[in-house]
């Protein structure tokens, strides 16, 4: 299978630029500077690359709809790589940091800016650390700065450092989060092609897309547009994780069969357990059971099975694990994440964990699955952002597949909570609080 | 009505304990008190009354001379700041509001919202474990416990349960200054704590850095470990050879030399045959 973005990944020194220029790196760039900024631009739309932080929109498409003039633009690398599933990112920054720098320069070129950021999460110290030694080798080489190898094409790269926060991932959160604001999505539209960063003109791209640029320029945008399936084209990093036995990063051609992923590179579930249900892409994509396995890895058949390929990120959960416990971890993190600016995000993230709380302990009845199918339907699309939907979407998918066991599960708390009730109740205490001792009871309650 | 009953029947509720209360009952701080409406909002601090530490002052406005707005700067800087005094003080935050020119309102608005920005004081040492959905699959949330255990009451380690930390491949895992290691076993959660307190570098065995890519056929030549990283504030300490002997003893052979990997049959899915693939470390 071609290896685009990992060949030869481990190689010792490749995070250098000596290492970097001798396996033929910014060598598309000289092609790209070469070429003018439209058959650049049309290299790219050529390639059909897809987004691959999430959305899966069009790279080609986004950087035309910026417009061109002499405001200023900026290009914004999305490398707060957050998803609960995903680690591909990380392992490219870390391994590879002059081939996302490189992506970032022609991406830079096509688009017409000649400011651009990487917003990196905090939590990734040594991928920040090894990025920002990277750009200080570009600069001094010249590929960053003025003039860039003696063409018209000025670009800045800054590195910029989050402090931890989810929604940052999503694109005009992390544009608040760069200027320097609490983590807030903003209304859409205007998009960020119009009216982003600082109010101009912005191309927000995932480090994966950037990073993949460079391959596009150097095999040309129809060659590269052969690799893959139809409609979802070239190669991807999808990162396997949970109940499988190799875990790890595995590029792959898209549109391959999920099984080969999961079973062929990850080695599937440990010895005599079965996939039970998988994450297709992260935690937010719908969850699909383990029978449906077979269909092709790409967008669009992920798509039309009900669920996404998201940033390709597998999780894989196999049939020791109750379902209950995978709902409420996923709904408590979304609960965690969620920034409140939307009421359906941050009530429905925060009942939802209660009434799955409640469902745990005995206190709700299997009716109640029909409320909490009902408000996950009223969380998709009422929101400015998805990060709402990114639980209601899997939590929702959970129930349709999984309602027999939910049911079961729910029976089998009450009847354990009838017993316990049954039994003779323990002296009554005030209520204990974690941090701040004892809370008064009502005085003359008996 | 018993005492612990709030009327919510919750007095059957085992978790009506779990939630944290202040001691006037709520879960807001101080939401029984007052407005001073006569007290004048806090303005930017007067650079002739907040004395900055010159360090702190250099490196936040080379920060800002990096943007074209200066407020872009504002997390950088109370990473700075954190970094400066250990935590988010409101010191820390005068000193920022100073430097930046904004007020200290908008500067703490920003701090509460990053998990990463502490505004109560912390401990030096930050032990976060990734309890997120991957890791927990595989044991995340009993490392965490054995952790909290170990730390006990050492005022030495912050320990965290995290949010995911983008590092599923060597779940369960912790971050420990920074420094990702993993897979975890109950077994390496004192020997973590031991090296932070004696300064080695953490775990170095299984450290993030020292991984090769799960990908075997993107590995087809069998490519050394690189060196773990030194531990936070330690100079360039060596690794314990021993260990290092360990781990590199530990490594499996890469793919095979050259040549494409056998071609993936897409009709025939059940029969994939895996190739001989590389294990991630054990």
């Amino acid at each position: 299978m071609t290896k685009l973005l990992f060949a030869d990944v481990d190689e010792p020194g490749l995070a250098t630029l000596e290492v970097y220029q001798r396996r033929g790196g910014y060598e598309p760039l000289r092609k790209a500077l070469d070429m003018s900024r439209e058959d650049v631009l049309a290299q790219i739309e050529a390639s059909g690359l897809r987004g691959r932080g999430g959305a899966g929109f069009q790279m080609g498409k986004k950087a035309s709809f910026l417009p061109q003039g002499s405001m200023d633009k900026y290009l914004v690398c999305n490398a707060d790589e957050s998803e609960p599933g995903a680690f591909k990112d990380r392992e490219l920054m870390q391994k590879n940091p002059h081939q996302l720098i490189e992506g970032i320069i022609i991406g830079a070129y096509a688009a017409g800016t000649n400011r651009a950021f990487i917003f990196i999460r905090g939590e990734y110290q040594l991928q920040g650390d090894i990025l920002e030694a990277a750009i200080v080798e570009a600069r001094e080489a010249g590929f960053l700065g003025e003039r860039i190898l003696g063409s018209e094409l000025d670009l800045s790269l800054v590195l910029h450092r989050g402090a931890g926060a989810y929604i940052c991932g999503e694109e005009t959160a992390l544009l608040d989060s760069l200027e320097g604001k609490r983590g807030n999505p903003r209304l859409k539209p205007p998009f960020p092609a119009n009216q982003g960063l600082y109010q101009g003109p912005t191309l927000v791209n995932n480090v994966e897309t950037l990073s993949t640029v460079p391959h596009i320029l150097r095999m040309g945008g129809e060659e590269y547009a052969k690799l893959g399936a139809e409609g979802s084209t070239g190669t991807k990093v999808v990162s396997v994780s949970g109940c499988v036995q190799r875990p790890g990063n595995y590029e792959i051609e898209l549109g391959i069969p999920s099984r080969e992923i999961v079973y062929g590179l990850a080695g599937g579930p440990p010895e005599g357990n079965r996939v039970k249900m998988w994450f297709p892409g992260g935690s937010s994509a719908p969850v699909l059971p383990g029978d449906q396995l077979d269909i092709p890895y790409d967008f669009d058949s992920l798509a039309k099975a009900g669920s996404m390929l998201g940033s390709g990120s597998i999780i894989v959960v196999d049939d020791s694990v109750p379902v209950m416990d995978v709902a409420r971890k996923v709904a408590k993190f979304y609960a965690h994440e969620s920034c409140g600016k939307c009421t359906p995000c941050r009530e429905g993230t925060n009942w939802t964990v209660k009434m799955l709380e409640r469902m745990d302990a005995g206190l709700a009845t299997p009716m109640e699955l029909e409320i909490l199918a009902g408000v996950q339907e009223q969380i998709i699309g009422n929101c400015l952002c998805v990060l709402g939907d990114s639980m209601a979407m899997p939590i929702g998918a959970m129930v349709k597949h999984f309602r027999e066991e939910f049911e079961a599960h729910i029976e089998e708390a009450r009847r354990r909570n009838d017993l316990a009730l049954a039994a003779p109740e323990p002296e009554p205490a005030g209520v204990m609080s974690d941090t701040h001792g004892p809370i008064p009871t009502f005085a003359g309650a008996s | 009505m018993t005492p612990n009953d709030d009327g919510r029947g919750a007095g059957a509720d085992p978790r009506a304990a779990q939630v944290k209360r202040f001691s006037h009952g709520s879960r807001i701080p101080g939401w029984d008190q007052a407005v001073d409406l006569t007290k004048d909002p806090a303005t930017v601090p007067d650079p002739a009354t907040t004395p900055v530490p010159e360090e702190l002052r250099t490196e936040i406005e080379a920060r800002m001379a990096l943007y074209p707005d200066r407020r872009s700067a504002a997390i950088p800087a109370l990473a700075a700041a954190q970094r400066h005094h250990g935590w988010c003080s409101p010191q820390a935050i005068d000193q920022v509001a100073c430097v930046m020119r904004l007020t200290p309102g908008y500067l703490s608005a920003v701090a509460t919202f990053y998990d990463m920005l502490e505004t109560e004081p912390k401990a030096p040492h930050d032990v976060y474990v990734c309890t997120n959905i991957s890791c927990s699959l595989r044991g995340g949330d009993e490392i965490h416990e054995a952790m909290e255990a170990a730390a006990g009451d050492d005022p030495a380690f912050n320990v965290r349960s995290f949010e995911c930390l983008g590092a599923c491949d060597i779940a369960p895992m912790a971050s420990v200054d920074g420094v990702y290691v993993g897979p975890l076993e109950p077994d390496d959660v004192a020997a973590i704590l031991n090296d932070v307190r004696d300064g080695r570098p953490v775990l170095a065995s299984k450290q993030l850095v020292r991984r090769l890519s799960a990908d075997p056929q993107a590995n087809r030549q069998d490519f050394p470990q690189p060196e773990a990283q030194p531990a936070k504030g330690a100079a360039q300490a060596t690794i314990d050879p021993g260990e290092r002997e360990r781990s590199v003893a530990g490594e499996i052979p890469g793919g095979e030399e050259g040549g494409e990997p056998p071609a993936s049959d897409h009709g025939d899915q059940h029969g994939f045959a895996a190739p001989d693939l590389r294990q991630g470390e054990t």
